[in-house]
């Protein structure tokens, strides 16, 4: 698996000495945080935060960073994934793998239909149409006050200890546990999507970013690889807000809301759109930051929209984007 | 019963009215620059903000046509200082740098005149109803009503005789053509931009007269102006018109039934013109593609 | 050229972000002290942006004013006492994210908030698992102390019950029998009106009503129907913003001329941003500032006035009362461990120069809930200079608006 991943870097000018340190220091970062992150004033509540974030930002960044296509309505299929797993464990059965198969399920069907409709709008009419439909699930949530919980969101339902045969993951407890729970999830789908770009169809993908006329005239069906790069991307983004209910314990109105998936863009683009893990260091500043600026300042809004504007005028490639062009130069 | 039908006539027509007035400025700015300008709604409140501010002096009259040409000059300086960077860029650019603007905005007006709701005085005319019997049309909402006719038929007519409205609207069409022409399309740009600003501005001074201010006041607004774009058909202004008018004329005969429904209905319209007709009412075939 | 100044300056944007960083981390963890000079930490969890943000700042002023007044009197059991403030955004996610960092690594000994009455109780599950004290200022719905009670949550504001139980009789006996409901379609609105249906049908009435979405902005569809069933009294029982709206459309309609407008909770914070000609209807009030035969409240208001340059309302005094509280369940537990305070503050009575209102005011040993007078009166545009905008007519005492524990369905388990 991280064979598979390290070689994902195809057009990155690193030698492979350099990807594996690269995936040492983050995998390390990752399962040491329960060490490390106290130490720095963290937490790690915070830390799965990053890390669900992070997936979702990921999942985005296929579309947006290697499909070269822009949803600004990506929190409506996180959301789904989020009250998907939620309403299964509170009204269909007392178990967090189906809550969560549940969770992806709805989230990455909606994309996948809703896909369809789409699929031949492009640039900012495609991100309109997103941010437009995201909307409607919003509305949807809060307003089905019986069954969703409405504006309060949806609560009475907690995650479910693990069985495997004899052992007993025992995630409900919050805490270490759960983290190394979402860990492993994180990595068993970050794989995947490494796994996938990696394939020719991930080549394909990229090659319709990079010119889709081309793509077009060499007769790869253009559409339809849109459409499918946008549907998986709705159900890792949706996998991620299955953990971010399990987080919580909790799903509201506003992990649907195109505010966040604002968020979600500017994770990708901080850590830089057209890298693999980009969105996940984007999602760990980004996280954090407004963490901490939120507990200074009740005018938190405001450097928040400031680090936007920041990026966009002065760093629009991101972090590890910066860093592979001074790797280049 | 009577009553129930004239209200919902006129109802619909004042939200629409609201909604419209809302999508025209982020439309023009659309098609012109390609740009969704997520701070729309925070201009709409900038706008009714200036006009409580500048009422003590100039009085509602005074602050009703002053305060939507300061939004203008505002948004004049944010194009100069920001959205022109990102002309021409990938949409993501434009898209989180408006939105950074409008968390800046929010924060700004929430900072400047508190989190509190405030109130905008009417004057006394204005704020009673017509008669008895139409106890519930005011005279606000014919007035609300009235400036927006007369807004949208200037914009219509600017835009169709005048030589800057020429340019725009050829420039919509084919931007590259009107430069080589010899248009200063920065400066077409620039001032397109503010005569957005110029509708939201307007549109949040009336907004303050019937909602009252408060810091997130333009959000509510947002959502419906850009459904009212998508089906009205992007890139045709008319589109964009009736697009308003009927989502705006829906959500109120819906309060009537069902008012829970009334944001709801909204999307339902947003889902059927994307599944049967995808370039919107008025919109052009490829225009969205 | 420009190139590499761009670049110089990226970089050391990042090394400016760097020791953003840095300091951030020498601040919190290595400072090691003794545990007298440590401050009791109590954390405060707020909607200090969004629609909420109004009553979220005066509850933060109330409780920043009684921490000064506590420190300056030598703190809670000898250590100085720190308020740490987070705002939830009035958003639930956040909310639960900021109970969980004040726990976890700020260690807070109390927890305060929400506003918002859905956050309240998310964090209240928190508080709960992590066994920390908890009090909720101002967030409304009944089953905070009543079907989810929980032994560590205590609350200072009203139910929805006890406020609809104090005013109904005062519309009733003022306007009539025959009401018409404007309610926001949510667990708050759906509570409130039901609170009110229950008083009213006891008493005999009948009413009609509509269910509007929270931030509905037109009520001229409703108000027409409202207009047609010929009602004694119009309940308006939306929030905030909406609350003011409704009240508007209300008077340019004349509609105050056929019927009685009134309802269950008015702020101070709402009647300023109302227009003169909307400041009207008869409400219940938390707690009023103007209380000339009460000298505890005309000293503190005018102290509170001089320090702050607002007058206290409601949502101050829920914020000053909190803080207050802890102080005395400390003093009387000796101890600021969860289950020991939560202990203290059963059936502990608030003396005068905090509870600042005639009368017995205490927290309830079987639902914890307080039990103040509620201010039932008629609103009236500014008299004066000093937000004088309420002629209050009745102090219903909280006890008798709240029925009985076993009517509040509060099943109190004791911490294991």
């Amino acid at each position: 698996m991280t064979m598979a991943i390290a070689s994902l870097g195809g057009r990155l000018p690193m030698t492979a000495g350099r990807r594996q340190m690269l995936l040492v220091v983050i995998w390390g970062a990752l399962i040491l945080v329960p060490l490390w992150l106290p130490l720095l004033g963290g937490y790690t509540a915070l830390a799965g935060r990053v890390l669900v974030f992070g997936l979702a930002a990921m999942g985005l960044n296929m579309l947006l960073g290697f499909t070269g296509v822009l949803s600004f309505g990506h929190a409506a299929y996180f959301g789904l994934g989020a009250y998907g797993a939620g309403l299964t464990l509170r009204y269909l059965v007392h178990s967090t793998p189906l809550a969560m198969l549940a969770g992806t399920l709805l989230g990455g069907l909606a994309g996948t239909l809703f896909g369809l409709l789409i699929v031949r709008r492009r640039g900012v009419y495609f991100a309109m149409c997103t941010i437009a439909f995201g909307q409607l699930w919003y509305y949807l949530a809060y307003s089905w006050n019986s069954f969703t919980g409405g504006f309060d969101g949806l609560r009475d339902f907690e995650r479910q200890p693990i069985g495997f045969g004899p052992f007993t993951l025992h995630i409900e407890d919050g805490g270490t546990t759960f983290y190394f729970f979402v860990l492993a999830v994180f990595a068993v789908a970050v794989a995947i999507m490494g796994v996938l770009l990696r394939s020719p169809f991930g080549r394909t993908l990229v090659a319709i970013r990079e010119n889709e006329r081309r793509a077009r005239f060499l007769g790869i069906p253009v559409e339809r690889h849109i459409w499918l790069s946008f549907s998986i991307s709705c159900f890792f983004t949706a996998l991620a807000g299955t953990l971010y209910a399990l987080l919580n314990n909790f799903a509201d109105p506003l992990t649907l809301h195109y505010t966040l998936s604002g968020y979600f863009v500017v994770m990708t683009v901080i850590g830089g759109m057209r890298t693999f893990w980009g969105p996940l260091l984007g999602a760990a500043v980004f996280v954090s930051l407004q963490d901490y600026i939120s507990s200074m300042t009740v005018n938190w809004m405001s450097f928040v929209g400031v680090i936007f504007i920041l990026v966009v005028l002065f760093f629009p490639r991101g972090l590890l984007g910066t860093i592979r062009r001074q790797a280049k130069a | 019963m009577t009553q129930l039908i004239l209200f919902n006539v006129t109802n619909g027509l004042i939200i629409g009215a609201f909604y419209v007035l809302m999508a025209l400025g982020l439309s023009l700015i659309l098609n012109l620059s390609n740009v969704i300008n997520f701070a729309h709604g925070n201009f709409l409140a900038l706008g009714g903000y200036l006009a409580f501010a500048l009422t003590p002096t100039l009085g509602y009259w005074g602050a009703l046509v002053v305060s939507p040409f300061l939004v203008a000059l505002i948004g004049l300086v944010v194009e100069r200082l920001m959205i022109r960077r990102i002309y021409g860029r990938d949409p993501v650019y434009s898209l989180l740098l408006t939105f950074g603007l409008a968390f800046v905005m929010q924060d700004a007006a929430r900072y400047i005149w508190g989190p509190n709701g405030l109130p905008l005085g009417l004057p006394a005319v204005l704020a009673q109803p017509i008669s008895p019997d139409l106890f519930f049309i005011t005279y606000y909402r014919i007035f609300m009503v009235a400036v927006v006719i007369v807004a949208v038929a200037g914009l219509f007519s600017f835009l169709r005789y005048s030589r800057i409205g020429l340019r725009i609207r050829a420039g919509t069409l084919d931007l590259e053509t009107v430069a080589s022409l010899g248009v200063n399309v920065r400066h077409l740009r620039t001032f397109n931009f503010a005569l957005g600003c110029l509708l939201a501005g307007l549109s949040g001074v009336l907004a303050a007269g019937q909602i009252g201010l408060n810091p997130n006041m333009g959000d509510d607004l947002l959502m419906p102006s850009f459904i009212a774009i998508i089906v009205g058909g992007v890139g045709s202004l008319i589109g964009t018109l009736f697009g308003g008018l009927l989502i705006g004329m829906a959500a109120a005969l819906t309060t009537v039934v069902y008012p829970a429904a009334s944001e709801a209905v909204i999307y339902a319209i947003l889902m059927a013109v994307l599944l049967i007709r995808p370039r919107g009412l008025v919109g052009e075939e490829g225009m969205l593609s | 050229m420009s190139n590499t100044t761009l670049s110089v300056r990226r970089r050391t944007l990042l090394q400016a972000g760097l020791a953003l960083g840095a300091s951030q981390v020498v601040g919190a963890p290595f400072v090691v002290r003794a545990l007298g000079d440590q401050p009791v930490k109590i954390g405060m969890v707020d909607p200090l942006t969004g629609v909420l943000s109004a009553l979220a700042q005066s509850e933060v002023d109330g409780a920043k004013y009684a921490v000064a007044e506590v420190n300056k009197k030598g703190g809670i059991l000898g250590r100085q006492v720190e308020l740490l403030v987070e705002d939830s955004a009035n958003d639930v996610g956040t909310g639960v994210q900021k109970t969980r960092k004040l726990i976890d690594r700020d260690q807070v000994d109390a927890i305060f908030g929400d506003v918002n009455s859905g956050i309240a109780y998310a964090m209240s599950q928190v508080t709960n698992e992590k066994k920390v004290f908890h009090i909720v200022p101002g967030g409304h719905t009944d089953p905070i102390t009543g079907t989810n009670c929980k032994w560590n949550v205590f609350r200072v504001c009203n139910t929805t019950t006890m406020d609809a139980e104090a005013v109904t009789p005062e519309l009733v006996k003022k306007f009539g029998k025959k009401w018409f409901f404007v309610t926001p379609d949510y667990a708050y609105g759906h509570t409130l009106q039901d609170a009110f249906v229950k008083a009213l049908t006891k008493l005999g009435g009948t009413y009609e009503g509509d269910m509007l979405p929270i931030n509905n902005t037109d009520f001229s569809a409703t108000l027409i129907k409202a207009k047609a069933y010929k009602p004694n009294v119009l309940l308006n029982n939306m929030g905030g913003l909406t609350q003011i709206n409704c009240m508007k459309q209300f008077t340019q309609f004349g509609m105050q001329n056929e019927m009685g407008l009134g309802g269950a909770l008015f702020e101070l914070e709402s009647i300023k941003a109302c227009p003169v000609e909307a400041q009207t209807g008869w409400w219940d009030f938390e707690w009023w500032w103007n209380q000339p035969n009460v000298p505890e409240t005309v000293k503190f208001v005018s102290d509170y006035r001089a320090a702050t340059k607002k007058t206290p309302s409601a949502r101050d005094w829920f914020g000053y009362v909190s803080v207050h509280s802890v102080r005395l369940a400390a003093e009387k537990a000796k101890s600021l461990e969860g289950p020991k305070l939560a202990a203290a503050m059963e059936d502990m009575e608030l003396p005068p120069d905090v509870a600042l209102q005639p009368g017995k005011v205490f927290y309830r040993k079987g639902d914890h809930e307080l039990m103040p007078n509620i201010f039932v009166g008629e609103v009236h545009p500014l008299k004066g200079t000093a937000d004088d905008y309420l002629a209050v007519g009745t102090l219903v005492p909280g006890e008798k608006a709240a029925g009985t524990v076993e009517e509040t369905g509060c099943k109190m388990v004791e911490p294991s």
